[in-house]
């Protein structure tokens, strides 16, 4: 096996296909992005090799800075959520009565697609009609707002399902951590009579620390670059209050027919999320390596 | 060891040749080979969703090509969205279909100024001359050059439903007044009056419109605003613009309107939720021939002219504008071939359009000879008597503007600006769009 392994030619073909795949779908459209970024171009005609400008526009564009606010809360939310999935994934791993059929319960918004959790949200969130208003309207709620209509509640409204998506992904990965932990070590606690409060803070969490440092860049990247509920919910509005830097880069290139300034915000946004992913990686960088 | 380096090779070969079979396969399909030549058409009517516009296409194609030896049409039918989008990527990659449909005016403006669509002035010259409702021709010209022909023409009404106006003893509006008043007595009702879904802010744009029409008078001072002939500030489209948050203010639409889709809106008004709905004439077969609505709704609809505003504007003036038309693709192999095709298909869609797909074609349609819906009738001979029809907002500016006209529109439906705001938000960036 080592022989074939070694061999350079193997290697090669191995790695070849991945690379060329990653190379052809993801890192040219990355440079040809940066590069429309140059150019004022509408998508379709002649192409003019602006400069910057495209890049000076967007950090004078207030729309933008707006938009990339919302993606910053958004992330910050999931971030916090993260703590909450935690906990449910704590108690779903601590062998209590259908902890079986509820992991299979948390993990259902996941399979569906975006667009159907949109529509069934849509549905919810409906002013006159929706699930949420009815139930307010019978507890004795005079004007129970208009979620997605709104500017002030919209984004939160939509942070909702967004969290509520991805719960079951998360539990998941803290669900298989936390069952990865070797049984000696709880019972060594358990003989040292250690609260079960103090199992799960002090050894449980400290354990899975690692998985949890990748959940939390996962979850901030993943919200960064968010796009579909929002696209499907409300496009980004009313006037903006719910636009995200991904919805906006869309509607710049798709709907204004400004492919290059489109580009650039992309660009932008590529950066952007490189940058604090480097800085997460600082803040979480591993100081000692736990072994089982 | 042998084995494993079997096993190895193998799977690179697969990996391989299924690379190869992603990238190759897209030279099937040229046009004209021999002595038969084919015609790539696109359309966005797909059997699901628009069973009759499929059906009378699909025989259109099949009567040319009887009467037209050697040419076979190649059809490719995509949904409306997914349209854009695949007509936006092929045109980049110069490859558009030799005929396909297009949106008039702002939208077309990026392919005609790309040299991506072919002038058919020819074709309306020779076969078409006088047989376009005025104005809607027009809309596909840039620079007095047609790029397109108009397949469809829809104006915009005031639908209603007649069951609750009874109830209330109300009457078809003629002034914005007694609208008022309609909206205040269903509201005391607990009725909701008008059905609106502002998150497709082009619903919200054609009542702005339609005020700033009625507010102007004799001209179009709106269009003018866009076309740089006048400004944006001019007081009747202020006053519009105050006179819809008067309405907001004034319960006129349905709660939360500006985040639900035109979609939502339509269900609220065809669930006899809301007593009003403004809405081209696309609609009208929802209201008369559609057998999946139910017969009792499609009876109690009626529909009246937006009203006129403090003794000023003309009611037989309409917001509308012709829906998609037909291009011919400028870098076509059979491009006469495709112009034959395309003027055959716009004669052959005129006569079949109103009777068989329930549309108003932007051909013009002798309504008494032909058996309708009274709606229809109604419909065709309001669109005779009309002074004018002003070209939805958002069609006429270019995308970039139409963008923030729609964002704005839905900012002034939801108080965050003033009508002095809006006014000036678009004067600034239609005059430096110049």
């Amino acid at each position: 096996m080592n022989k074939v392994m070694s061999n350079k030619w193997i290697i090669f073909l191995y790695t070849f296909p991945a690379l060329l795949l990653i190379a052809v779908l993801i890192v040219i459209p990355l440079i040809l992005s940066g590069y429309f970024g140059l150019m004022d171009w509408d998508g379709i005609g002649t192409m003019e090799f602006i400069g910057l400008d495209n890049y000076i526009t967007a950090l004078q564009d207030s729309k933008f800075w707006d938009s990339t606010l919302h993606s910053f809360l958004l992330a910050l939310f999931s971030a916090c959520s993260l703590i909450g999935y935690l906990a449910v994934a704590l108690i779903l791993a601590s062998k209590i009565k259908g902890a079986s059929l509820l992991r299979k319960i948390y993990l259902i918004p996941m399979l569906l697609s975006s667009v159907a959790i949109a529509q069934l949200w849509i549905k919810v969130y409906n002013p006159s009609n929706g699930m949420l208003n009815s139930i307010l309207v019978g507890l004795g709620i005079e004007n129970p707002p208009a979620w997605l209509a709104d500017p002030s509640i919209v984004l939160y409204a939509i942070f909702v399902p967004i969290i509520w998506q991805y719960a079951g992904f998360y539990i998941l990965i803290y669900y298989a951590a936390l069952k990865n932990i070797p049984e000696s070590l709880i019972e060594a606690a358990k003989i040292d009579g250690a609260t079960p409060l103090q199992i799960a803070l002090e050894i449980k969490v400290p354990l899975i620390m690692n998985v949890f440092k990748v959940t939390i860049v996962l979850s901030i990247v993943g919200s960064l670059k968010y796009f579909d509920l929002i696209y499907v919910m409300t496009g980004g509005g009313p006037n903006g209050a719910s636009e995200v830097m991904a919805s906006y880069m869309y509607k710049l290139a798709f709907s204004s027919y400004n492919f290059g300034y489109g580009s650039a915000i992309g660009f932008l946004l590529l950066i952007i999320t490189l940058i604090v992913t480097v800085i997460i990686r600082k803040i979480t960088a591993n100081k000692d390596e736990i072994q089982y | 060891m042998k084995m494993k380096k079997a096993i190895t090779m193998l799977a690179f070969l697969v990996v391989s040749i299924l690379l190869l079979a992603a990238c190759g396969g897209e030279d099937a399909g040229g046009t004209g080979s021999g002595n038969t030549k084919s015609i790539k058409f696109m359309h966005l009517w797909p059997e699901g969703s628009s069973a009759q516009h499929y059906k009378v296409v699909n025989e259109i194609i099949a009567d040319f090509e009887a009467e037209n030896d050697g040419i076979t049409i190649d059809l490719e039918v995509l949904s409306n969205e997914q349209y854009k989008d695949k007509i936006k990527v092929l045109s980049t990659s110069n490859e558009l279909p030799d005929v396909g449909m297009t949106w008039a005016a702002g939208y077309m403006e990026p392919y005609v100024n790309g040299n991506m669509f072919a002038s058919v002035d020819d074709i309306i010259e020779s076969d078409l001359s006088d047989s376009f409702v005025p104005g809607t021709a027009e809309a596909f010209s840039i620079d007095e050059t047609a790029y397109g022909l108009p397949l469809e023409l829809n104006i915009s009404t005031i639908f209603y439903n007649k069951a609750i106006f009874d109830e209330y003893s109300l009457e078809e509006p003629q002034t914005m007044d007694e609208l008022y008043e309609i909206i205040d007595t269903l509201n005391k009702n607990g009725v909701n009056p008008i059905a609106l879904g502002n998150r497709d802010a082009w619903t919200g744009s054609m009542w702005y419109m339609y005020l700033a029409d009625r507010f102007a008078g004799e001209e179009d001072i709106l269009t003018q605003a866009i076309n740089r002939e006048g400004s944006f500030e001019d007081p009747a489209l202020v006053q519009a613009a105050e006179e819809i948050q008067s309405l907001v203010d004034s319960d006129a639409f349905v709660q939360g309107f500006n985040g639900l889709a035109d979609e939502e809106a339509k269900s609220m008004f065809m669930g006899e939720q809301a007593a009003m709905y403004l809405i081209a004439t696309w609609d009208l077969p929802n209201f008369t021939t559609n057998e999946d609505v139910p017969q009792e709704f499609r009876d109690s609809v009626g529909y009246f002219k937006f009203p006129t505003v403090a003794g000023s504007g003309d009611p037989n003036s309409y917001v509308g504008g012709p829906g998609v038309g037909l291009f011919v693709s400028e870098n076509s192999d059979v491009k006469e071939d495709a112009k034959e095709f395309a003027s055959y298909f716009v004669q052959q869609w005129g006569e079949r359009a109103v009777t068989e797909v329930g549309i108003i074609p932007a051909t013009k349609v002798d309504a008494d000879s032909l058996e309708l819906p009274e709606m229809y009738v109604d419909v065709l001979n309001d669109l005779n008597e009309a002074t004018n029809i002003t070209l939805y907002a958002d069609v006429q500016m270019s995308a970039s503007a139409a963008q923030v006209h729609l964002d704005m529109i839905q900012a002034l439906f939801g108080g965050e600006i003033t009508a002095e705001e809006f006014a000036k938000t678009h004067e600034d960036t239609l005059s430096a769009e110049d």
